[in-house]
Order: structure tokens, then C-alpha cells, then sequence
């Protein structure tokens, strides 16, 4: 923490924006000299010796004329990115590890095309959109999502350097936004049949006909259902399988805290159980999630998923 | 709405479509370096560009790093070579050319490409040092604005040529004030800033310090401008045009030699006796590199930084390397030095020994006929005209006796051929004489009212020193071809001699046209080109600024320069009316209920509110759910024109409404 600090939250809004859109005032847009910008005043500064040395006025005309249009480059710099209206959509939840990408929605109500807008969270991936005169685009900001949990990728850094590359204008917009990191899902087979709730029909019987997907032979399986190709395809790492299929069966399973592993820690066993989440889903067996803090009745679908997931993203 | 889908950030390599761009920024920054660059040098930087707009086309790698390597070694060589040296301002330029062509075969980044586009802008500078004339000035804006529209196409991705070039324009045409705002109060100074390279000014022309037979046609044979002059008053005949040069006395038999500055200080201060009737004028001097100014004939007051020699030459302090201007006073009936220094006498008499026998033979017979320097000079003058002399800008080449040749045998030549002889024989005379070189006459230009003097204006004529009368002015070509005076040297010489086209220009449509362009050039030179710290301070102090220095210019230069970015900045973040035409009615009729008593909420609908007006206020009910109607239909669905038509009569109806009520 620096004396600057202060400084820095007052100048930069270090805060989020209640009010939505997010309109870009001239408040909140900062302009600098690009590097190339230097590299031209440094042009510039030679020309004029120039031109000085060897007393050519129209010299000095072009001198002056490339330093107006900086000038006038600096004002079209800001121009592309002042009274831009920006609203936060959704964002998708991710798995830790993979990239949550932010929808935000960009309106331009001026007249005038906004071309090479690069948007990024702090250092993370840029991207870059044109918006053209009185037009709307939805763009998505990548953010890498490392960790589970909910994911505040924080301010946006919104810069520009169209048209001339010799200024460098930037935003701060910061909407606030939040994205669900589900735990990073290891594929493990299905929990062992303990965990199989028996409602008068036994597993394996429930059907033949619809192949829904492998699990962990269990000894009284039939060795008509073992998954010989899968065995065979990877014969060293994986025990026998069994090939499941699903036909109108009442079965269920909880997946439950206690039956991963506790030599685990604690992420691991969230990541297992998210595995099982996805396994079950897939395989289109109810289940459902039994936490230390809380219980998911059993039940299937898109939403019961995310429920499950966003329990373990959750998970203190 | 546009969906986008997040494309990567620009690139840090270079776009296959962004390459033309730069090589145009090469090839139009470079083209016009060539009518100065050595053949093998405009040629090999040719190749080089052709090589690489081909591998554009074949999209194929650029080659490697040492083949480079190999040409540029080779070409910088050969740059040394050729100038020899490295430093010097064309072999500068020719490095720069070389090296803007040879960038684009190592150009992968976009660095790179800001490094071919700031060459460039440093190239258009180097234009300069060899023309800064009205085209050039317009090649260079056309260059600026495809170089800006390079920079647009770098760094805003891809559009339609047209659009980028537009952009373009739109930037320049708003830099445009700014420019003329700093060009006017820039504190200028005046240059040079170190000493400059030894061919910093080569290729100039002009009257040089000698004249040998034949040293004045080539300079007659070009129809460039000399000077421009601009008289405050009316201007004398043009017989009495006459500008004065350098001073010739000295003569080896072949060469006549101005005597060094230097060498006249021994002289007395010259004296002028004024006759009265005075001309003032602003002569604009082209630049010519040496440090005669040429007034009319004699000059009696003379700019500050310039004297008058012994032998009345008007000399500046320095050599004249920029077109300037010069502001004299001058008086043509004006007698000078009436007494005059022996040792100058002597001067005007000495003659090489030896040479020419049948000229002094000549001269020594009217020296016993006639007893008064003026008879004598008379005589010369009747001699040039009764003998058959021709003038012509061809004459034949003389012998070691150049005057005798001359004189007797091959009697055609011109102005200086004329003045040489004459002189000789006034010295062979013993009348003291010498040639003065400069020019002759001028024409109006009637677009702007100069008078332009050209090189082929350019002219010898003699003077003798009389007691009584100091010197005076004979002009022995005025006794063979008196039109050459009177009307100029296209008139004086005969039909078939050649001159260039500009100086004889026959039909009248062209010679407007001439003039025309001339006057433009002019006021190109007057306000653009010369203006210099000195004209700097001239037109601000017009323009009502008392004492213009750098720091009141540097004050007003940031205000005005801060005003304009001021009304730029607003014209940005002015927002215009966006609304529609239905939209303001609608609104135009809202304000109108309002002012009866019921306002709009800003959530409420047309419809919502029309209902409510027709529960509050059943009177105004029926014209706003009608005016209600028309608004939806126009601007949430497929609403007619007509519609527009009658949401505005409905504002009509409810004005007379509320007439009625109050």
C-alpha cells in the first residue's frame, strides 16, 4: 500500500457501479501516450530541427500539420470510447480450471463507428470488438477460473487506440459480476452399490434395452453386460466394467460426502463428488447429494445438476 | 443487434492485407526522391519494392535474414561510394530512401510497420530540400493522408478502403486549424542551427562573380525567376529597368572578374546625389548563394543587413541562401561618386597587355579624332550600330583575341559580348569604364501586379566615368538590338533562335495561364515559403500584437490552440437529437397536456396514459387516446406515414381545446 493509494481510488472509481448501464463519461476515460505516440513526438522533435536547420517553412507547415493531427488523433481516441453504454449479461458456470467468459452487452448511440475496443479483466486474455453507429454487440470477457466457488473477476479494463495508435485510452467499468466455479470434476466410477437404493427392482434388471453408459463391475453382476471393448481398450488401468442400461427403472443414488475417500482432501472430494454428479446425469439415474451441511433430494435434470454443483462450488 | 463473437486481440504480426498499405507508404514517400537519386540507386531501391510486392502476391516467405543483410551492406557501399560520404544531406536522404525500401522485406510485426510509417513521415520532410513548390506541397498532403490512412488501417482493423481514407481526410481537415494557428505563432527562429553540409545549397543559380564569353546564355536560356518586385508607387519605364549586379573590373583578356569585397575597402564610401524623384519597392529575391541583391539602379536607401561596395554593388551580410525579401528605395537619375579615387580610376583603365591589336588601334584613333570622353563613347556606339553587328544567343566561338575576334570578324554575340567590347575600347580610349552585370526590364504580372524578373532577363551593360557627370550608364546592346531593351529578349532576338518555351510564349491564352500559375506560386512564396521570423513579426504586429516576442506568441499559441481543442472536444461529446419525428411530437403533445394540468410519468406507456387522462380529464380523453394510437402504431409497430400527419393534427386539436377552455 502506497501514499498513492488514496489517490489511485479517487482517480480510478476503485469501486463497483451500482447503475446500470455503465455509461463511459470523460470522468472516467484517461488518455496517455501510446509508446508509438512517443515515437512519433520523437519523429516530430527531429523534423522540426530539420526543417529549423535548414529554414524550410514548408517544413515546418508538415511539422505542424502532423502535430495538429496527434492532437486531433488524441480527441478521436477518446471520442471512440466516451458516452458508450455498458449492461453485464449472465456468465455460464465453469468448471475450476476451464475460462468463465462475462457477457456484457455494448451499445453505441453515437453516430460514428467504435472500432478496435479491447476489453479485458486486469492482465488476463484481451479481446477486441467494432461496434458500428447506432448499433448494440455482445461481447464475452474471458476470465480464467482457477479455483472453485464464485469467481469476482473484479473491474474491466476497456482500452482503445484506434484511430492512430498514438494515444492509449482506457475505462475502468466495473459492473458487478460474479460467475459459479464448479469443482474441477474427476472422473471416477459411480459410487459402489451401497450407495444404490433398492425399490423393488434389482439393479441390472431395470433394463436392457437403452445403453446409458459404464460403471465398476460389482460381483453379481452378468458377465453379459461387462464392458469387453472399454476393458480391452485400456486394459492395464481399468478394472472390469459394466455396461448399464436404462429402462424405466425407479433407481436411485446419493452421492454422499462420506463414501469419497477421506485420505482425500477436501477439493479432491468435492472434485469427486462433482464427477459422480456429472457421471449420474449422464447415465440418467436419480441421485442425489449428501453433504456434512446439507442434502439434495434425489432427482434428475439440468437444474438438479446445477443445484448439486453449485453445492459443492459452495462447500465451505 | 450484432452478436460478436470475441475475436483474439489485434495481433501482434502483421495481416497479409495490411502489407499493400505500408508498401504504398514506400512507394509514395520514395517516388519522388528519384529525379535526384543516382539511376543505380532509384533502380535497386525499385527492385527491392517489386521484390516484395511479389512476395505479397505469391504469399511467400521473406527472405532471410542474411541475403538482408548482404544488400543492405551492399547498398549502404554503394551510397558511400557514390556521395563519399555518409554524412553529407543527400547521402543522407539516399540512405533513408534505401533503407524505407528495405524495411518492408524484414516487416513481421506491427512495430515494424510503425517503423516503415514513421520513415515515411520523415522522409516527406526530406522532399523539401530539393522543392518546396505548390505540387510538391499537394504530393505531400496526398502522402500525409495515406500514411494517417495507414495508421487507421493498423490499428482499426479492416474497412473499405474508402472508409479509411475518409477517416483520414475527416483527421486532417480538423488538424487544419490547429496547423495554421501554430504555423502563424510558432516563435520562429531562424535557422541554420549548426553549419551545414557543403551541398546544402548546391544547384542554386543566379549571375555568378565572372563572366567569360557565353557565361550569360545559359542563364538566358532559363525562364526561372530571378526576383519578384513589388513597387509602393507607380514604376518607370521599362528602358530604365535596371537591376544592378556585380561589378566587373577586372579582365585577363578572356574573363571578366568582380573584385572580392574585400579588396574595396581601400575605396572611399561611394556618394550619391538623389535627383528627387524616388521609387520604393520589395524585391523578393530568389535565393542564389551569393551575397549580390539586385535593386534598380541607383539605390538609395538599403535594408538593414546589406551595404553598398566602392564600385555600388549592394551587398548582404550573408550569401542569399532562402528567397527573401528586400525593401529599397531607389533614384535612376542619380549621379554617383562625381569624385572618385584615383586608384578606382586606374582600375577602369588597366587592360591584359597585349592582346587585341586592331581594338586598340581602333581605340586610339578616336582617342586623337575626339577630344571629350562622351564623343568617344558615341562613336563606340555608332560603330556597333552602322557596322553590321547581329545579335544572337549562338554566337561563334572567339579566339585568343576575343575582342578583336569580336569586333572584326564575327560580329554576333549579345548583351555581354556587347558590354566586353565596349569597355575595352573605352579603356584602350582612356576613358575610364567597367561592365555591370544584372538584369534587364521585367513584366507585370496583371493576376497579382509583380513584376517578375527572370533569369533570361539577365543582362551585361557598361559604365564610363565622366568628371562632371560621375558614372554613366552605356548600354552598348541598346545601340544593335534597341527592342531588347524596350521589350524584352524574346523580341530582340530572331525567329529561329532557340529559348526555352516559357520565355517565349506567343499565344495569349498560355501566357495567362502563365501568369496565373506564377501569381499563385507567388503569394505561395510570399506567405508560405517566406515566412520567416522577420515577416513572422510583420504580420503579427498587423495583426495588432504590439511587440510580438516568443513569450506573448507561446501564450496566445496555447490559448488558441487550447480554444480549438476545446470546440473539437465538444463537437465530440456534443450528443444530437436522436429522436424521431414521431417521437418529438408525441413529446411536443405531452409538454402541451402537462400545461393543462396532466404530466406523463416516465414509466407510463402512450396507451396506459391515455387512459388515465380519459378517467381524469374525459374532455381531453378522446384526442389523446387517438394521439396515443397514432404514437404506438409509429413507434412500436408498422405505423403509416399518414399516421405522422395525424398525431400532429391531433397536437392541433388539443391547442384549440385548451383555447376554448380558458
Amino acid at each position: 500500500m502506497s501514499i498513492l493509494t488514496p489517490f489511485r481510488q479517487w482517480l480510478f472509481r476503485l469501486r463497483p457501479d451500482e447503475h446500470l448501464p455503465i455509461v463511459l463519461t470523460q470522468r472516467r476515460i484517461f488518455i496517455i501516450p501510446a509508446p508509438s505516440g512517443l515515437l512519433f513526438a520523437a519523429v516530430l522533435c527531429l523534423m522540426l530541427i530539420g526543417a529549423v536547420n535548414y529554414n524550410l517553412s514548408l517544413g515546418h507547415a508538415l511539422v505542424f500539420l502532423l502535430a495538429a493531427l496527434g492532437i486531433v488523433a488524441m480527441v478521436h481516441t477518446f471520442r471512440n470510447l466516451v458516452a458508450l453504454r455498458l449492461t453485464p449479461g449472465r456468465a455460464e458456470p465453469v468448471f475450476a480450471g476451464e475460462t468463465a467468459r462475462f457477457h456484457l452487452l455494448l451499445e453505441n448511440t453515437r453516430r460514428h463507428d467504435r472500432r478496435s475496443l479491447n476489453l479485458a479483466f486486469g492482465e488476463h486474455e484481451k479481446v477486441n470488438l467494432d461496434i458500428p453507429a447506432n448499433a448494440q454487440a455482445m461481447i464475452a470477457i474471458p476470465c480464467p477460473a482457477p479455483t472453485r466457488g464464485r469467481l469476482e473477476p473484479g473491474r474491466i479494463t476497456l482500452s482503445t487506440r484506434y484511430p492512430l495508435g498514438l494515444f492509449h485510452a482506457w475505462s475502468y467499468p466495473h459492473p458487478r459480476l460474479s460467475c459459479l466455479v464448479f469443482p474441477k470434476p474427476v472422473e471416477t466410477p459411480l459410487p459402489p452399490p451401497s450407495a444404490v437404493a433398492h425399490t423393488g427392482h434389482r439393479r441390472g434388471d431395470s433394463g436392457d434395452e437403452d445403453f446409458t453408459g459404464l460403471r465398476l463391475r460389482q460381483p453379481n453382476d452378468s458377465p453379459r453386460h461387462i464392458a469387453w471393448k472399454a476393458v480391452a481398450r485400456d486394459i492395464d488401468h481399468r478394472p472390469l466394467l459394466v455396461k448399464q442400461f436404462a429402462g424405466g427403472s425407479a433407481e436411485q443414488l446419493m452421492l454422499n460426502w462420506a463414501s469419497t475417500a477421506a485420505e482425500h482432501d477436501l477439493e479432491t472430494r468435492l472434485s469427486i463428488l462433482a464427477g459422480w454428479v456429472l457421471g449420474a446425469e449422464q447415465q440418467q439415474i436419480r441421485y442425489g447429494l449428501r453433504l456434512p451441511t446439507c442434502d439434495i433430494e434425489p432427482a434428475l435434470g439440468a437444474a438438479h445438476r446445477d443445484a448439486c454443483l453449485e453445492a459443492l462450488a459452495l462447500y465451505a | 443487434m450484432r452478436k460478436s463473437a470475441s475475436r483474439p486481440v489485434t495481433p501482434l504480426s502483421l495481416e497479409k492485407a495490411e502489407i499493400p498499405w505500408l508498401l504504398a507508404v514506400a512507394i509514395a514517400t520514395v517516388a519522388p526522391h528519384v529525379s535526384h537519386l543516382p539511376l543505380w540507386l532509384s533502380l535497386l531501391t525499385a527492385s527491392v519494392l517489386l521484390w516484395r510486392s511479389g512476395l505479397w502476391r505469391l504469399n511467400a516467405r521473406l527472405p532471410s535474414r542474411w541475403l538482408l543483410a548482404l544488400v543492405a551492406v551492399t547498398g549502404v557501399a554503394g551510397i558511400g561510394w557514390q556521395f563519399r560520404t555518409l554524412l553529407g544531406r543527400d547521402a543522407g536522404v539516399a540512405l533513408l530512401v534505401f533503407f524505407m525500401a528495405l524495411k518492408p522485406m524484414e516487416m513481421h510485426t506491427r512495430r515494424d510497420a510503425m517503423v516503415v510509417v514513421m520513415l515515411g513521415f520523415f522522409l516527406l520532410l526530406t522532399h523539401y530540400f530539393y522543392s518546396q513548390s505548390i505540387p510538391t506541397g499537394l504530393w505531400l498532403l496526398a502522402s500525409t493522408t495515406l500514411l494517417t490512412a495507414t495508421l487507421i488501417r493498423l490499428h482499426g482493423g479492416a474497412q473499405p478502403v474508402r472508409a479509411i481514407l475518409r477517416y483520414a481526410g475527416l483527421l486532417l481537415a480538423q488538424a487544419i486549424p490547429f496547423m495554421l494557428i501554430i504555423f502563424l505563432l510558432f516563435p520562429r527562429v531562424s535557422g541554420p542551427l549548426w553549419g551545414l553540409p557543403q551541398d546544402a545549397y548546391s544547384g542554386l543559380t543566379g549571375l555568378s562573380d565572372r563572366m567569360s564569353p557565353g557565361s550569360l546564355d545559359n542563364l538566358i536560356q532559363s525562364g526561372a525567376i530571378a526576383f519578384r518586385v513589388q513597387f509602393s508607387g507607380d514604376l518607370p519605364e521599362k528602358s530604365s529597368l535596371y537591376w544592378r549586379g556585380p561589378v566587373f573590373n577586372d579582365y585577363d583578356g578572356q574573363t571578366w572578374r568582380a573584385r572580392p569585397a574585400y579588396l574595396q575597402r581601400t575605396g572611399r564610401a561611394p556618394t550619391i546625389e538623389a535627383s528627387g524623384k524616388t521609387y520604393s519597392y520589395v524585391i523578393t529575391l530568389e535565393a542564389h548563394n551569393l551575397r549580390w541583391l539586385l535593386p534598380l539602379d541607383l539605390p538609395v536607401s538599403l535594408p538593414d543587413d546589406s551595404a553598398l561596395t566602392a564600385t555600388l554593388e549592394t551587398l548582404a551580410r550573408e550569401p542569399v541562401r532562402n528567397r527573401a525579401r528586400y525593401a529599397f528605395t531607389s533614384d535612376i537619375d542619380a549621379v554617383a561618386n562625381r569624385q572618385e579615387s584615383q586608384a578606382m580610376l586606374q582600375q577602369a583603365l588597366r587592360l591584359p597587355r597585349a592582346l587585341d591589336p586592331q581594338a586598340r588601334e581602333l581605340a586610339a584613333e578616336w582617342r586623337e579624332k575626339f577630344k571629350s570622353p562622351e564623343q568617344i563613347s558615341n562613336m563606340a556606339l555608332l560603330h556597333f550600330r552602322q557596322e553590321a553587328f547581329f545579335y544572337t544567343l549562338q554566337p561563334p566561338l572567339l579566339g585568343e583575341h576575343a575582342v578583336d575576334d569580336f569586333l572584326f570578324v564575327t560580329r554576333s554575340g549579345f548583351c555581354e559580348h556587347f558590354a566586353s567590347a565596349y569597355v575595352f575600347l573605352m579603356r584602350a580610349a582612356g576613358v575610364p569604364a567597367r561592365v555591370v552585370a544584372g538584369y534587364q526590364g521585367g513584366e507585370i504580372n496583371p493576376v497579382d501586379g509583380y513584376l517578375t524578373v527572370r533569369q533570361s532577363d539577365a543582362h551585361a551593360w557598361a559604365e564610363i566615368w565622366l568628371a562632371d557627370r560621375g558614372w554613366v550608364r552605356v548600354d552598348p546592346t541598346a545601340a544593335v538590338a534597341p527592342s531588347r531593351i524596350e521589350q524584352g529578349i524574346e523580341a530582340a532576338l530572331p525567329a529561329g533562335d532557340p529559348l526555352p518555351a516559357l520565355v517565349r510564349i506567343d499565344a495569349d491564352w498560355l501566357r495567362d495561364l502563365r501568369n496565373r500559375w506564377e501569381a499563385a506560386n507567388n503569394a505561395w512564396n510570399q506567405w508560405v515559403l517566406g515566412y520567416n521570423p522577420q515577416r513572422q513579426r510583420e504580420v503579427l504586429t498587423r495583426l495588432g500584437l504590439k511587440e510580438p516576442d516568443w513569450r506573448n506568441m507561446t501564450a496566445i499559441l496555447a490559448t488558441l490552440c487550447g480554444l480549438a481543442l476545446l470546440m473539437l472536444t465538444v463537437w465530440t461529446l456534443y450528443r444530437r437529437n436522436t429522436a424521431t419525428p414521431a417521437q418529438r411530437a408525441w413529446q411536443r403533445l405531452c409538454n402541451r397536456l402537462k400545461g393543462l394540468g396532466i404530466a406523463r410519468a416516465g414509466w407510463e406507456g402512450p396507451l396506459a396514459f391515455a387512459l388515465r387522462v380519459a378517467r381524469e380529464r374525459p374532455e381531453l380523453g378522446e384526442v389523446t387516446r387517438e394521439a396515443a394510437g397514432h404514437f404506438a402504431d409509429l413507434h412500436y409497430g408498422s405505423g403509416r406515414p399518414e399516421q405522422l400527419q395525424q398525431l400532429k393534427e391531433c397536437i392541433g386539436r388539443l391547442n384549440s381545446l385548451r383555447r376554448n377552455t380558458v
